[in-house]
């Protein structure tokens, strides 16, 4: 099924000659009088998953919608695929696919005709539907309501809308909130397989598992500013201020050791004693980072 | 023209799930129908109840249904991915004003069935209905744009939809009325249906017909200018 969608997909030539697929300078936008976004700048390269974490409220929609030329920021470049978000042509604009925080599906139709729908207007033909469906696990549902379906099934549907015209980008506003862990992973194993056929993907979340499993960079976004950006392992490295390992034995006990080489001899012989339960590095999760950099957690409001 | 094929198709598939709409299609057809075969009193004017009836389908049913469409999808997103996935506003608008255009005109088709007239009068009948019909489309068009939500948009449609729906009923009843509905578009029809076997359009009736073509424009380009269907 995904070499069918492999050889679908052709080969992005003009994302190749552009360094960065979605690149941000300075971005800020307010509205009212509250700031949103301030002085936001980062890059994206081709085929890579970039994730914005942020709390509810700290500008990671305005961000998406001023990516995907839905709102003009008030200062700043955004470009996306080398052109000024502002002014995407048709052709451009096709290559887009998102899944927004409200779904945007038409609740009285069903799977398929919700899909043949978009198939007409994006000009994809509509044997590639099934295969679609087939791939998000919804084919056998195919001519249910789209009413009575449950969060993870409207999400897997509005994901598989999202990349059904040969994407070059998708943008995902939390794809996976509030769905169980066995929809979360068959999202995530969906967004894999669209990144392993060189998709662009730019996720916002709050789940820093979701954001540290998928993601090839990171930026933490708090009130409108990026706080930190990079490597979600590197800036967990970054901020392991104690570096130290936690090993628990089987009776219970802890021993935290230097995770240096000035430790190697200890934990073999616990190793030879074969008297480990396992063994933690201290190295801080996202959010502890989040918390370090703002006092505020992932998901709390601002 | 792709688009608009696949939004008119679209709809198509959604109008017998969406009771709310349906409801508006099929109603005064039904009336008509019902009424004209079950009530008869002396002296009551021939196609009295077709006449009656088909000037409030103009008044109701393109009006209602145009205005719920694209608030409905303007409050779930929909209206948004659309615009994203390269729908330009004006195939949208084509797509959704065709359909209810359509569906309306087979409604007209049902009101005017039921009517004892020639195949001559029949079309004529027709032609009338979908002037009026287009004028309410447009006004519909305006209110939904205008709206964000469906419960906005019936707020605002309810009271306009009384007004030209039952401007000509009420004008049988009272001068003052009469005088003043006969600028609106729905009076227009209504007495344009009334007289159809020896219809004589004057340049009154051409002239206030234009006019509420021409100001029914203007209040939808208003409403889209400061609402739009910005993504």
């Amino acid at each position: 099924m995904n070499d069918t969608l492999n050889t679908k997909r052709k080969t992005d030539v003009n994302v190749g000659k552009t360094l960065y697929t979605l690149r941000a300078e300075n971005i800020s936008h307010s509205f009212s009088e509250h700031q949103v976004l301030d002085k936001v700048s980062f890059q994206v390269k081709k085929g890579e998953v970039f994730g914005l974490l942020g709390p509810s409220g700290a500008g990671k929609t305005t961000l998406i919608k001023i990516l995907t030329g839905q709102l003009s920021q008030d200062n700043g470049t955004a470009e996306l695929l080398g052109r000024d978000t502002r002014k995407l042509s048709a052709k451009e604009r096709k290559q887009i696919g998102a899944m927004m925080d409200n779904l945007g599906l038409y609740d009285r139709l069903s799977i398929y005709n919700n899909l043949s729908f978009y198939a007409d207007i994006l000009h994809v033909s509509r044997h590639r539907i099934n295969d679609i469906l087939k791939e998000i696990g919804l084919y056998e549902d195919r001519n249910k309501a789209v009413a009575k379906l449950s969060k993870g099934m409207k999400n897997r549907l509005s994901l598989a809308r999202a990349f059904m015209n040969d994407t070059k980008i998708l943008f995902l506003d939390e794809p996976t909130a509030g769905l169980d862990p066995v929809t979360t992973r068959e999202i995530h194993h969906t967004l894999c397989q669209q990144k392993k056929q060189g998709c662009t993907i730019f996720l916002t979340t709050h789940n820093m598992y979701e954001a540290q499993s998928l993601c090839d960079q990171v930026a933490l976004l708090g009130e409108g500013r990026i706080i930190e950006i990079g490597n979600p392992t590197e800036i967990c490295q970054k901020y392991n201020h104690l570096n130290k390992l936690r090993i628990t034995l089987n009776d219970g006990k802890n021993v935290v050791l230097e995770n240096n080489s000035s430790s190697a001899l200890a934990v073999k012989e616990y190793l030879e004693k074969d008297i480990i339960t396992s063994i933690h590095s201290t190295e801080p999760t996202l959010e502890t980072v989040f918390i370090e950099l703002t006092g505020k957690g992932l998901n709390e409001d601002e | 023209m792709n688009n608009i094929k696949a939004i008119f198709i679209k709809q198509i598939k959604d109008t017998l799930k969406n009771k709310t709409i349906f409801i508006q299609f099929i109603m005064f057809p039904i009336f008509t129908l019902i009424m004209s075969n079950s009530i008869k009193i002396e002296e009551m004017p021939e196609n009295f109840f077709v006449n009656l009836f088909a000037t409030m389908y103009i008044g109701m049913a393109p009006l209602t249904s145009m205005a719920a469409i694209i608030s409905e999808e303007k409050e779930k997103n929909t209206l948004r991915v659309l615009m994203m996935s390269n729908v330009k506003p004006q195939e949208y608008l084509l797509g959704i004003g065709i359909y209810v255009w359509f569906i309306c005109i087979m409604g007209a088709v049902v009101i005017c069935a039921v009517g004892k007239y020639s195949i001559q009068e029949r079309l004529v009948f027709i032609s009338i209905m979908a002037i009026g019909i287009l004028i309410s489309l447009l006004i519909g068009a305006a209110i939904g744009t205008c709206s964000t939500t469906q419960m906005m948009a019936t707020s605002i449609t309810l009271p306009v939809m009384m007004v030209f729906a039952f401007l000509p009923m009420l004008s049988l009843f009272n001068e003052t009325i009469a005088k003043i509905a006969k600028f609106s578009y729905s009076q227009q029809v209504s007495l344009m249906l009334a007289q159809i076997s020896n219809l004589d359009i004057g340049m009154e009736t051409v002239c206030i017909m234009a006019v509420n073509i021409v100001l029914s424009a203007i209040l939808f380009t208003a409403a889209y200018k400061k609402c739009g269907y910005a993504m």
